[in-house]
C-alpha cells in the first residue's frame, strides 16, 4: 500500500531523514518509535505534504501513485490521512462543516455525489457516540478551546468519519490521561481492517499496550535501525534506545 | 477651472428643473451650493480624509441622468431576492416600473423623495437636513445642492412592518453620471422595521453616488438598517448616515461593503435618551485596487446609553481599507457602555489598512473598550484543512468566511448573507450557516 524508499529529507538545510525505507501493506498496523529528534514527525509530515520539507532523494508511493507529486488535498482524498500531534485550532470553522466538506471532497474525488444530510448526520452521530463525544462538539469551532484530550479525540473522530486507507497517527497518545487514551485506542482499533493500514508514530510504548502493532520500527537518526514485532517495543521500554543504537552500529 | 466649478456648472444647467419649487427647498439648495463652493472637495490634508483621496470624484465629469431605461430582466439579476416593499432608482432617478409599494401596510409610508417634495409633504419640511446639515461635509453640501430624489420612509407609532423595505439603487454603464439620493426615515414610537439600502449595478459602470441618510428613531423604536453596497468596481460611493435615537430605541446597522472603486461611509449615531442602544456591525471587503473607508461616530449624549460596534475588514490584492471609529461620551453621561472592536485580515502583502479607534470621554462612571487587530490567514489552518481533503481555494474561503463570521452571524437575511459569502469566499460547496445540517441534526435528536 505505502512504499517509502531510501527517503532523504532536509529541513532548513539540515538532513533529518537519511535514507528511510518502509513498506506498509493493507491490514497491517505499524508503529514507528524513536528518540526525540530521530525524524518520526518528519516522516508523517512529508507523507501528508507539509511545506518546508525538501525531499532530496528517494520516493514515496501510495497504491502505485507518486505521493510527492500529489497536492496535499489529493493525498487525503486518495485515503492518506494524518492525525496531528498538535491539532490546529481553527476559529470560526465548525467541526460539522469540516467533516462535511472533507467527506464530500473525498466522495467528489471518487466521482460520488454528496452524502445526503440525514445519512451524514446519522454517520457522524454514531461516530461521536463511539468516541464518547457530545453532539455539541459539532457546533463548536474546530479544536478551539478544546482540552488536549478533546483535540486528540477529535482527530480520531475525523478518521472514523473519513475512513482513510492509511491512517497515520502522530503521537496520538501525547497529553492523554488513561481514560482518554482508552477511548482513543478503541477508536483506532475500530479502524483496523483488512483493507486498511495504520501507522502509529509514538515516543512511548504505553500506547502499544492498547493498540498492538504488527510491526515495530525503531527510527534513530533518520534511519530505521531495527524492525520487529510488538515485543520489540517492550524491549525498548525496558532498555531504552541506546542499546538499540549500539546493536545497530 | 476648479474641480468645484465643474459641479456648480452642472447645477446651474440643472436649475431650470428646480424652477417653481417651494422657497424653503430653494433656500436649502442655495445654502448647499454656497457651502460646497466655500469648502471645496476635501483633500488628504483634512484629518477626516487623511487616508482617502477623492480626486477621482473631484476631477470627474458626471452628468445627471434623466431616464430609467433598465430592463426588468437585468434588474431581476441584481435585485435581492427578498419579498419586500421596494423603491428602485436607476442612476438616482426613480423607476416606478422596478418598484413595488402597492401593498404597504397601514401606518407605513414609503415614497420617492421627488413626490414628497412636489407635494411639499410634512414628512420633508421639518426633518430634511435637520440631522445632516450642509456643514457636515462638502459631500453633504453637494447632496443638498442637488437634492431631487431619494426615499422617504415613515413608520407610524406602534407599527411593526413585517416585510423589509428595500431601497435599491442601480448604476448603469455608459456615460458617467452622478446622483445625490436623500433618504429620510422616521421610525415612530415603539415601531419596528427593517430597511435595506442596496447598491448594485452593471459591471462596467463608473458613476458617482453621493447619498445622505437621516434616520430618526422615536421612543422605543427598533430599526434594523442594512446597507449592502455591492456597486460596480468602477463606481464612487459616498454615504453620510446620521441616526438620532430617543430613549429606549434600538438601532442596528449592518454596513456591508463589497463594491466600488472608492467607498466612504460616515455613520453617526446620536444616543439622546436613556436606554438607547446602538449596534454597529460592519464588514468591508476589498480586492484589486478598491478603497473602502468607514468612519463611525457614536455620541453618548445621555446617561445609560449603550453602544456595541464590531467592524471587520478583509483586504486582498492592493486594496486599501480605512476604519475610524469614534466613541464620544458627553459630560456627565454616566453609566454608559461603549464597546468597539475592529479586526482586519490582509490577504496579500500589498493590501493596506489604516485603523484608528478613538475614545473621547467626559464622564467618570462609564464602561468603554476598544481594540483593533490586523493579521493574515493562518497558514497552519489552511494546511490542516487541506490534509482533510479540502482543496486550497475552499480552505482559504472557509477561513476567510470564518473571520467574517462574527459579523455575518448577525445578518438574519439569507439573501444578504449569501451575497456576502459569495463575494468573500467564492463559491463554497454549501451554505456556510449549514441550516440544512442543523435541521437534520435536530430531527435526529428528536
Amino acid at each position: 500500500m505505502l512504499e517509502v524508499n531510501d527517503l532523504h529529507v532536509t529541513v532548513d538545510g539540515n538532513e533529518i531523514l537519511k535514507g528511510l525505507t518502509l513498506t506498509i501493506n493493507a491490514g497491517e498496523v505499524h508503529a514507528i518509535m524513536g528518540p526525540n529528534g530521530a525524524g518520526k514527525s518528519t516522516l508523517s509530515a512529508v507523507i501528508a505534504g507539509k511545506d518546508g520539507y525538501e525531499v532530496t532523494q528517494g520516493s514515496i508511493t501510495f497504491e502505485g501513485q507518486d505521493v510527492l507529486e500529489m497536492e496535499i488535498e489529493e493525498r487525503a482524498q486518495a485515503g492518506l490521512l494524518l492525525g496531528f500531534q498538535y491539532p490546529v485550532e481553527i476559529p470560526g470553522v465548525k467541526n460539522i462543516y469540516l467533516l462535511k466538506s472533507a467527506l464530500n471532497a473525498q466522495r467528489a474525488a471518487r466521482g460520488e455525489g454528496e452524502m445526503p444530510a440525514p445519512e451524514f448526520m446519522k454517520l457522524v452521530k454514531e461516530k461521536l457516540q463511539f468516541m464518547k463525544m457530545d453532539a455539541s462538539f459539532l457546533q463548536r469551532a474546530v479544536n478551539e478551546g478544546f482540552s488536549g484530550g478533546e483535540k486528540k479525540r477529535n482527530e480520531i473522530l475525523q478518521m472514523l468519519v473519513l475512513q482513510p486507507k492509511l491512517a497515520m497517527l502522530d503521537e496520538i497518545d501525547s497529553g492523554l490521561d488513561i481514560d482518554a487514551m482508552k477511548v482513543v485506542a478503541d477508536g483506532v482499533n475500530s479502524l483496523r481492517a483488512e483493507e486498511r493500514a495504520i501507522l502509529l508514530v509514538t515516543h512511548y510504548q504505553r500506547l502499544l499496550d492498547y493498540i498492538v502493532p504488527d510491526k515495530v520500527h525503531v527510527l534513530v537518526d533518520g534511519r530505521i535501525v531495527k524492525t520487529g514485532d510488538a515485543e520489540l517495543a517492550k524491549a525498548l521500554e525496558a532498555n531504552g534506545y541506546e542499546g538499540i543504537e549500539e546493536s545497530a552500529a | 477651472m476648479s474641480d468645484t466649478q465643474t459641479f456648480l456648472d452642472t447645477l446651474k444647467t440643472r436649475s431650470a428643473e428646480y424652477a417653481g419649487e417651494p422657497s424653503w427647498i430653494a433656500a436649502r439648495r442655495q445654502a448647499g451650493a454656497a457651502r460646497f463652493e466655500a469648502m471645496g472637495f476635501p483633500t488628504r490634508r483634512d484629518e477626516e480624509w487623511k487616508y482617502t483621496d477623492v480626486r477621482g470624484i473631484a476631477q470627474g465629469h458626471f452628468k445627471l441622468a434623466d431616464d430609467v431605461d433598465f430592463s426588468q430582466a437585468q434588474a431581476a439579476t441584481l435585485s435581492l431576492p427578498v419579498e419586500a416593499h421596494r423603491l428602485s432608482f436607476v442612476d438616482g432617478v426613480f423607476a416606478p416600473g422596478l418598484s413595488d409599494i402597492d401593498a404597504l401596510p397601514q401606518g407605513v409610508q414609503v415614497m420617492p423623495l421627488s413626490k414628497a417634495l412636489a407635494e411639499n409633504h410634512e414628512a420633508v419640511g421639518g426633518p430634511l437636513g435637520r440631522l445632516t446639515g450642509v456643514d457636515f461635509s462638502a459631500f453633504a453640501a453637494l447632496n443638498t445642492a442637488f437634492m431631487e430624489e431619494g426615499a422617504v420612509v415613515r413608520i407610524a407609532p406602534n407599527t411593526v412592518v413585517e416585510k423589509p423595505i428595500v431601497l435599491q439603487f442601480l448604476s448603469r454603464e455608459g456615460e458617467a453620471v452622478m446622483c445625490h439620493p436623500r433618504i429620510l426615515i422616521e421610525a415612530g414610537g415603539r415601531s419596528e422595521a427593517t430597511v435595506i439600502e442596496h447598491y448594485a449595478g452593471e459591471e462596467n459602470a463608473a458613476n458617482f453616488t453621493n447619498v445622505v441618510a437621516e434616520l430618526m428613531l422615536d421612543r422605543g423604536a427598533i430599526l434594523h438598517h442594512y446597507k449592502l453596497q455591492e456597486a460596480p468596481v468602477g463606481d464612487f460611493h459616498v454615504a453620510s448616515i446620521h441616526v438620532e435615537q430617543s430613549r429606549d430605541s434600538v438601532y442596528t446597522s449592518y454596513n456591508l461593503n463589497l463594491g466600488g472603486a472608492l467607498a466612504r461611509n460616515d455613520i453617526i449615531a446620536d444616543l439622546n435618551g436613556e436606554n438607547a442602544y446602538t449596534n454597529l456591525y460592519g464588514l468591508f471587503f476589498g480586492q484589486g485596487r478598491q478603497h473602502v473607508d468607514n468612519h463611525t461616530k457614536v455620541n453618548h449624549n445621555a446617561p445609560l446609553t449603550f453602544s456595541n460596534e464590531n467592524y471587520k475588514g478583509i483586504l486582498g490584492d492592493r486594496a486599501h481599507g480605512v476604519f475610524n471609529g469614534r466613541v464620544f461620551v458627553k459630560r456627565d453621561s454616566q453609566k454608559i457602555e461603549g464597546f468597539q472592536s475592529n479586526q482586519n485580515l490582509l490577504l496579500s502583502d500589498r493590501a493596506q489598512i489604516d485603523a484608528k479607534p478613538e475614545l473621547e470621554i467626559y464622564a467618570d462612571d462609564v464602561k468603554c473598550s476598544h481594540g483593533t487587530t490586523t493579521g493574515q490567514l493562518d497558514e497552519d489552518a489552511v494546511y490542516a484543512l487541506r490534509t482533510r481533503g479540502i482543496d486550497e481555494a475552499t480552505a482559504r474561503g472557509l477561513l476567510t468566511l470564518a473571520f467574517a463570521g462574527e459579523v455575518l452571524e448577525q445578518v438574519a437575511l439569507d439573501a444578504i448573507a449569501e451575497r456576502v459569502e459569495l463575494a468573500v469566499a467564492g463559491k463554497l460547496p454549501e451554505r456556510f450557516n449549514l441550516a440544512g445540517l442543523v435541521e437534520a441534526a435536530a430531527a435526529l435528536n428528536e
